[in-house]
């Protein structure tokens, strides 16, 4: 897996709030059988005109945001269906790092499976990255994993919760398989115990 | 020295730790994977680089649904993606000793309704599925949830996941459903009092005298849309409904290993002096039929109300979502439901192609039409209920009134396959999600009961099915 360890990018707003993974990428793209091309995919039917022509209109067509990872999004990010096709559609645009009021489980834990970084914030943190990004589009926010913190470009600081667990396999980029299957004589054990 | 009390979720969870560091996700196993053509081919991708087999085969089960079409499949699949994804999915389970329910399986159909028509779902049980609507298999008293294609290979290789372990959440449903009020319409109400986040972080338990009155299928509806509330999985805890459904199932224990079984699965309810850590109650007999007027299933009401208005909303963001939704809708406030046109209606999907859904469906299309200028599609949730359903003349009913009668699917539910809207169409849908697009780009979907759907088709618009009953 990729190691998530410090970001520094310009911010993307995007503030629907319940952004399901339908809209992320629309289900008629997940008929793949690998992970080639998904970035061109996401977002598609907001991304995209009726003719397949870019909407001058959406955030992520636009030219300040060209190159920028991090995608300051509304409440309940990623809510619906379990596609991991979401966060492998985000990390192939570029994104590298949600941040939002709260993000939906089953997203979450793909998320972290990929390198995405989900930062969940109060609203008031929220509302107060927002300002920045809105007065100062160009401006970039600075994350820093190991702190668990934020650095706004006034130089203020927030801070954002992440467990232990999550924070060590981003930091070191570990494999969870791996370390799943460092438990195999634990899990033969196990299985000697199930009920006929 | 007692135990201390615990709920049903508790009991499954603590018996499927197979280790667990301080401050560190357990490692859960799981006694059923359920694989399906979409979220699987990168998992074996990732098998066969890593040189891996799948630890248990025999724990796990591959259908396909999302991609495959429900017209004839004697005639070659048109999509060719989709093909190669069915192909794909053939050839990975033959490679690995899975066993599939594929093209030709007379038991092939959506992988929610399978699982436990063979008796695969069992109480007590920790089942996954690359599919966020495995919640369903809760309706056993199991924990059951969807996970992501990395999970799905997890699972594969080592039959465990990491997991953290969710909170508790209590939903009580007491007293009796009026007529014309289902299942669905106690889930899509649950969601609309709660919020889509609602039950973001935490397991439902569903209980109460109108959780124990429902019928398996009825369970398997409400347990379905859990997901729906942002809950991690939603269970029921498991009774004499849930063995009788499963007696003689083909998977179901059989002789003493089923005496053994019922011992144990009797003893999986909550405690009574259990606690949770949240916890909701909802009065049956205040329910009306509900449908969906927005963009996510937390956006229902009854199907009596006009459409809420946004200005009355005071959060910015809630009030924005809300304008988005009724623009994308094309339905303004104010406006009645009952009589708003339809272009579809959708009876089908894991929330509702059970075989009690079609009869309730067939029982208000009997002896009438599906409205001129209506599309209905009728899509078994399985080849079984599709054969149960034409047994019973069902298919008769649904044909004879205009409905398009299908072979198994997930069909119009997700729209992978071709069944699809198009721009602008509206339909009243039985499945469980009115995303944006969800049912085809530009396709505005309203959520329902298979009744409340029924009406409709008949009568051209949302309709309330207690003036048809």
């Amino acid at each position: 897996m990729a190691q998530f360890t410090t970001l520094t990018s310009r911010v993307i707003p995007l503030l629907r709030t319940n952004i399901d993974t339908d809209q992320i990428i629309p289900a008629r793209y997940l008929k793949v059988t690998d992970k080639a091309g998904l970035g061109d995919a996401l977002f598609a039917d907001w991304r995209y005109n009726a003719d397949g022509s870019p909407n001058p209109d959406f955030v992520l067509n636009q030219p300040q945001h060209r190159g920028a990872q991090i995608l300051l999004a509304g409440d309940n990010f990623g809510c619906g269906s379990s596609r991991e096709h979401a966060p492998w559609a985000l990390t192939a645009w570029g994104i590298r790092a949600v941040i939002t009021t709260d993000v939906a489980d089953i997203f979450r834990s793909n998320a972290l499976k990929n390198g995405l970084l989900p930062i969940v914030v109060s609203g008031a943190a929220h509302a107060k990255l927002l300002e920045f990004v809105e007065e100062l589009p160009q401006c970039e926010l600075q994350i820093d994993l190991a702190t668990q913190q934020m650095t706004l470009p006034d130089g203020s600081l927030v801070p954002f919760p992440i467990d232990d667990f999550s924070k060590t396999c981003l930091l070191q980029g570990v494999d969870q398989l791996g370390y799943i299957l460092n438990y195999s004589e634990r899990i033969t054990a196990y299985e000697a115990t199930l009920a006929g | 020295m007692t135990n201390p009390p615990q709920t049903l979720f508790e009991k499954i969870w603590e018996r499927h730790i197979v280790a667990q560091q301080p401050n560190s996700p357990a490692v859960l196993y799981i006694d059923l994977h359920l694989v399906h053509e979409v979220t699987s081919p990168q998992a074996f991708t990732g098998l066969r680089q890593r040189g891996l087999r799948v630890r248990r085969p025999d724990k796990t089960v591959a259908t396909m649904d999302h991609s495959i079409p429900t017209t004839p499949l004697s005639v070659p699949i048109a999509d060719a993606q989709a093909a190669a994804q069915l192909q794909m999915l053939a050839d990975n389970t033959k490679e690995f000793g899975i066993a599939l329910y594929g093209m030709d399986s007379p038991m092939r159909g959506i992988v929610h309704v399978i699982g436990p028509e063979l008796g695969l779902t069992q109480p007590g049980m920790t089942i996954v599925c690359g599919d966020s609507h495995t919640s369903t298999h809760g309706a056993f008293g199991a924990l059951a949830f969807g996970i992501g294609t990395s999970e799905v290979e997890h699972v594969l290789a080592s039959q465990c996941l990491l997991q953290t372990r969710p909170k508790t959440f209590a939903v009580r449903v007491e007293g009796r459903l009026g007529a014309g009020v289902s299942a669905k319409d106690i889930i899509l109400a649950l969601i609309a009092r709660i919020g889509i986040g609602g039950g973001g972080g935490h397991v439902f338990e569903y209980s109460g005298s109108a959780i124990r009155s429902l019928t398996m299928e009825e369970r398997m509806t409400i347990c379905n849309m859990s997901i729906e509330g942002g809950a991690r999985a939603g269970m029921i805890a498991p009774d004499d409904v849930t063995f009788e459904y499963l007696a003689g199932r083909q998977h179901a224990p059989q002789g003493a290993a089923w005496e053994r079984a019922l011992q144990r699965w009797r003893a999986l309810p909550s405690d009574a002096a259990a606690q949770f850590d949240k916890s909701i109650t909802i009065a049956a007999d205040e329910l009306e039929p509900m449908v969906t007027y927005g963009t996510n299933p937390g956006m229902g009401v009854p199907v009596t109300s006009r459409i809420p208005d946004p200005a009355q909303i005071s959060n910015a963001a809630a009030r924005a979502s809300m304008e988005q939704a009724l623009e994308y809708m094309g339905l303004q406030p104010g406006q009645a439901l009952l009589g708003q046109p339809i272009d579809v209606v959708f009876v089908g999907s894991c929330t509702n192609g059970r075989i009690s859904d079609l009869r309730l469906a067939a029982q208000v299309m009997r002896g009438r039409r599906v409205a001129g200028g209506v599309r209905m599609l009728v899509v078994p949730g399985s080849q079984e209920v599709k054969r149960q359903a034409e047994q019973e003349g069902l298919d008769r009913i649904f044909r004879e009134s205009g409905a398009e009668w299908r072979e198994a699917g997930c069909s119009m539910c997700i729209a992978m396959n071709g069944d699809q809207l198009r721009p602008g169409q509206r339909a009243v849908s039985t499945s469980n999600r009115n995303f944006e697009g969800r049912q085809g780009k530009g396709g505005r979907t309203f959520l329902a009961s298979p009744l409340t759907a029924a009406a409709s088709a008949v009568s051209g618009h949302i309709a309330d099915v207690r003036t048809l009953l």
